[in-house]
């Protein structure tokens, strides 16, 4: 090509092997790709859901814009330093649909502002996580359930939409160690307000009124005939990796309070729902998540009477109401990094394209710096402690 | 105009997390998001037909979505997960962190 002679590019077929789907709790680790000239052609061994993770990563991307005018990725990168650094009560929130290295740099991020940092684990299972937090929690991994367990019970929970897999790998016609028949060597019980289409695989359904499940475990006492496991089926690809990081961090699993320099941990007063309906918070970051599109109403009213800042590879709810909004390579498709799967097992997740912009670590590591070097006049030590409210 | 109270239920549905990838405001996403299933007898009582559309109501605001006939216990109403329900879901969590999206009381009536 130096020398000016044309070459002309064959169409090369590239297959990566072994990727780990960023999509659901499940984080299935055996897809293909099939990659054409830096594009996704095909995505075998995936579920629909996967599939059209990857299939469709390219539609609805975020442009980088301030104030919803075109603005560089480095303008963006300032704004939103500018008003982290301003702000005295901020929110770090969202995190679940991106890898275990930006949720670090955020969580480094939250201890140098003095944030509140969430993730959807609070909005989707923060009772769950305050029972294991207080009680411990009796659980094994995917591949125990797929290898002995002989009776599950998918209790308000609907793995047939919204963890496609999960039956096939590992709870229902998955042949393991001593469940060699596959479905044959299990019984199926689902539990739940109403019949779906979990229904159709079990051998059982009870259906339970609504808001009446404590009474129902209660009433059952499960572990006074055998010993049961408990397995919480998580939604986001990695919702597990930030509790995991949040925990291992500051000790907590979710609604995190940074503000006097160490963690505090309160639902209910450091939640995302509860700082936003109670008006605290003076900004916000929200990472990887569409907290505008998913909040009830009058949580997002507040988020969009502060300054706010998207770090998204897609539009969304949340990038259209925006202060600044900053795409990034979608974690899991165009950024690796690590998840953890809804069994809290670590698993690489892979790049397999490129992407025009940096990943959601790059942003949040030069946001850090920003902030840093405006905070200590440009020396970059460690802000004093206490300063926000207390 | 008949009016009766239900409980609403919201979830994920596989057509939701498909068309979710075609971006928010893709047709068939707000399609899934804004449709809401109801019992073939609860649909007789309110009289509603097809391609007619409902008024959700609860005390922190309300909404109006279409309605298809579902395998759902009486009483019960399912949306799925996304912008149309938000109205209808309160702040409150009990100190949990976590709204009640679930098991929510709605009235339902026929709009339009």
């Amino acid at each position: 090509m130096a020398e000016g002679v044309a070459v002309k590019e064959a169409k090369e077929l590239t297959v990566v092997k072994g990727v780990t789907c960023p999509f659901c709790g499940v984080t299935c680790d055996d897809l293909e790709v099939h990659v054409v000239d830096g594009k996704i052609k095909d995505v075998k061994n995936a579920c629909v859901l996967g599939k059209d993770t990857f299939m469709h990563h390219l539609e609805g991307w975020a442009t980088p814009r301030i104030k919803g005018k075109p603005a560089t990725i480095d303008e963006c990168i300032e704004a939103a330093a500018e008003i982290l650094a301003k702000a005295k009560y901020p929110l770090i929130y969202g995190l679940d649909s991106t890898e275990l290295n930006a949720q670090r740099k955020a969580i480094e991020l939250a201890e140098l502002i003095g944030a509140n940092i969430d993730h959807t684990s609070s909005v989707c299972h923060a009772p769950s996580l305050q029972a294991v937090q207080t009680v411990g929690i009796s659980s094994c991994t995917v591949g125990e359930v797929k290898n002995r367990a002989d009776l599950i019970i998918f209790w308000g929970c609907n793995p047939a939409e919204a963890h496609p897999r999960h039956p096939s790998r590992y709870s229902v016609t998955a042949k393991g160690l001593f469940t060699p028949k596959g479905k044959k060597d299990r019984m199926v019980i689902n539990v739940d307000v109403r019949p779906t289409p979990t229904t159709r695989m079990a051998d059982a359904f009870i259906q339970v009124k609504p808001n009446s499940d404590y009474e129902v475990f209660s009433a059952l006492e499960l572990n006074r005939f055998t010993k049961f496991q408990c397995a919480p089926m998580r939604g986001h690809g990695n919702v597990v990796g930030m509790a995991q990081v949040l925990t291992w961090q500051t000790g907590y699993p979710f609604a995190v309070n940074m503000s006097r320099g160490y963690p505090r941990f309160n639902p209910g007063e450091y939640s995302v729902a509860d700082l936003l309906a109670h008006r605290e918070v003076d900004a916000a970051l929200i990472v990887a998540g569409d907290a505008i599109g998913n909040f009830p109403a009058k949580m997002a009213e507040h988020l969009q009477s502060i300054p706010l800042i998207a770090i998204d590879p897609k539009e969304s709810g949340t990038t259209k109401v925006a202060t600044v909004v900053i795409p990034t390579a979608q974690a899991g498709i165009a950024a690796g990094g690590m998840a953890y799967r809804m069994d809290h097992i670590p698993l690489v997740m892979k790049k397999v394209v490129d992407s025009p912009y940096p990943s959601d670590r790059e942003v949040l590591e030069r946001i850090l710096a920003k902030v840093s070097s405006m905070k200590n006049g440009g020396n970059g030590a460690p802000s004093p402690a206490s300063k926000g409210r207390g | 105009m008949s009016e009766r109270r239900f409980t609403l239920i919201t979830g994920r549905t596989t057509k939701q997390g498909r068309s979710i990838h075609l971006g928010k405001e893709a047709t068939e996403y707000l399609e899934e998001i804004s449709t809401l299933q109801m019992n073939p007898k609860d649909v007789e009582a309110l009289q509603l037909k097809d391609g007619e559309q409902v008024r959700l109501k609860t005390p922190y605001g309300s909404t109006v979505v279409k309605f298809k006939k579902g395998d759902i216990p009486q009483g019960l109403i399912f949306v799925a997960y996304g912008g149309f329900i938000n109205s209808l879901v309160g702040p409150d969590t009990q100190a949990t962190g976590m709204p009640n999206t679930k098991g929510i009381e709605v009235e339902v009536e026929r709009y339009g």
